[in-house]
């Protein structure tokens, strides 16, 4: 199907298809009732397509076109087996009642979708797979990579989840309101996961994965759009907008750069303005959760002019509120660093030697900097070598050798 | 409509057994009879029941293998295991959504854990 002189086209009409797949994928599926049925004629669609625009010009709304084509397709083969196996068939067509849509109610499909792949029936591996392939378009291939595992075993598990889905009747709905700030959770849990992938890689080439966090925001925002009063899901938008604006000044050199380290002035503005806008929104519901006391914590800092501007107090009083919802030790050891700040290493120190974190590279990287600002050179030499061994980050490796070689004798 | 199984995980360790619950003080096993009652009852009144029982342990089990050409019976049960199935319900309901909340209120009345698996859809019968 491909011609030597289309390849850009076909590249354009790749990058259309996967910033729709997601909402075509969700239309098919409400009509269909069915993952495979979706997927197979939402490829099949994407053949016509690199078939037609090229020669006819690409449609004025894309997205419809691909449902609409995609959906005749999937008729075609139902209808095909229809003739085989009429029972099948009708079992088959028994979800197609709903008349069929393009627009508003498409939005409500992905949101639909989204709570479907975030079950918590799943594993969390498998939601955070599913709702990459299913509504962020990656391939199983792109998945596979994201998460370091073969693609054979991604092929499993994807293939696994959805037969769960099918075979067990998980439906494809949003929660009822009772349930719903609990579904949430776990929706919110996978999102945050595949960010934060794309921020920090556990391990790979790349220290950062802009596809990850692209991805995050893309669905964070479609899930606000439709719960705009779901103030978890705005403060996670403005965690996640707040941590991307720093994005480029975040590595120099395959080096990570810590925050008091980064050109401020490289940081993008209209995120921060952005990420401001909710944080204001979520402080005015005045029901704070989690992600929203996190995005307050990046709104301190991205406030700061300069490192030394930043409002300790603040976001050690955050990560208090943050310690009495949450009071895991990553938050002691994130509140720590704000009371080094504030009362001093020694004190801080005291508080991180008490976690039970001796497996978490932060918690050595954090050591050992504390260490280190205690005169203290041959234990925060012994420190960072341990948070470099715990890390698979080459950037964040590059960043720990150099303040370790650069300690005092 | 799927029918799912409800199965309750025996381990006796920890679980309640048919044996352990000899032995238990009789008011409390009362109070877990009136909700296992009350759980049974509901789902008689929404429609869900399909069927339900109460297992003897696997000592008293006989495991028959006629794969072979002499059919060869065992005492005991196929596998020896630490858990084992002690009884289960039946039941039918729209999605796997229906089948977890009737897990959580079985799971509650009878303080154990309860594994839901949806059961194979009946094949398409013959045409005529």
């Amino acid at each position: 199907m491909s011609t030597p002189a289309a390849p850009a086209a076909h590249a354009a009409i790749e990058q259309i298809f996967r910033e729709e797949y997601g909402r075509v994928i969700a239309s098919l599926v409400r009509r269909f009732g069915d993952i495979d049925v979706a997927e197979e004629a939402a490829g099949e669609a994407l053949v016509v397509a690199l078939e037609r625009w090229p020669v006819d010009g690409t449609p004025p709304n894309p997205g419809g076109w691909l449902t609409t084509t995609a959906g005749r397709r999937a008729l075609d083969r139902l209808r095909r087996e229809q003739r085989r196996d009429a029972k099948h068939q009708a079992a088959q067509m028994i979800h197609d009642d709903t008349p069929h849509e393009s627009t508003g109610p498409v939005e409500d499909d992905r949101l639909r979708l989204v709570f479907t792949c975030c079950h918590p029936a799943l594993s969390p591996e498998a939601r955070v797979a599913l709702t990459l392939r299913l509504l962020g378009g990656l391939t199983v291939a792109e998945v596979a990579q994201a998460f370091l595992v073969p693609e054979t075993t991604m092929a499993q598990r994807i293939t696994r989840a959805k037969a769960k889905i099918r075979d067990a009747r998980i439906p494809y709905r949003v929660p009822a309101e009772t349930d719903l700030t609990d579904r949430l959770s776990a929706v919110l849990a996978v999102l945050f996961l595949i960010f934060n992938e794309g921020y920090l890689a556990s391990g790979g080439d790349e220290p950062l994965r802009d596809e990850l966090t692209g991805e995050a925001i893309r669905l964070t925002r479609a899930l606000h759009t439709q719960l705009p009063r779901a103030v978890e899901v705005t403060g996670l938008l403005a965690l996640m907008l707040l941590i991307e604006a720093r994005r480029a000044t975040r590595v120099s050199r395959g080096e990570l750069v810590p925050l008091d380290e980064q050109d401020r002035g490289r940081w993008d503005r209209a995120l921060i303005a952005e990420g401001h806008a909710l944080v204001r929104a979520c402080l005015a519901a005045n029901r704070p959760g989690r992600y929203q006391l996190l995005a307050a914590v990046n709104a301190v800092h991205t406030d700061a002019p300069t490192a030394a501007d930043t409002d300790w107090s603040q976001i050690a009083t955050l990560y208090d509120q943050l310690a009495a919802i949450d009071p895991s030790p990553i938050v002691a050891l994130n509140r720590a660093v704000a009371v080094a700040e504030l009362d001093g290493p020694k004190v801080a120190l005291a508080l991180v030697d008490r976690l039970p974190l001796t497996t978490y590279h932060a918690w050595h990287a954090t050591r050992a900097d504390l260490l280190r600002r205690l005169g203290r050179s041959d234990e925060a030499r012994a420190a960072y070598d341990a948070a470099i061994a715990a890390t698979e980050n080459d950037a964040e490796r590059g960043y720990l050798g150099r303040r370790r070689d650069q300690l005092g004798p | 409509m799927t029918q799912y199984f409800l199965s309750l995980p025996h381990d006796s360790a920890e679980e309640p057994t048919m044996e352990s619950m000899q032995e238990m003080d009789p008011a409390a096993l009362q109070e877990i009879f009136a909700a296992v009652d009350g759980f049974n009852t509901k789902l008689k009144n929404d429609g869900a029941w399909v069927f339900a029982g109460g297992l003897h342990p696997p000592s008293a089990a006989t495991t028959v293998d006629a794969t072979g050409d002499t059919p060869i019976l065992t005492d005991g049960p196929f596998v020896e295991a630490k858990e084992y199935l002690g009884g289960f319900w039946i039941i039918e309901a729209p999605d796997l959504d229906a089948a977890l909340e009737y897990a959580k209120l079985g799971s509650k009345a009878l303080q154990s854990r309860i594994e839901v698996r949806p059961l194979q859809e009946e094949r398409p019968q013959d045409e005529s």
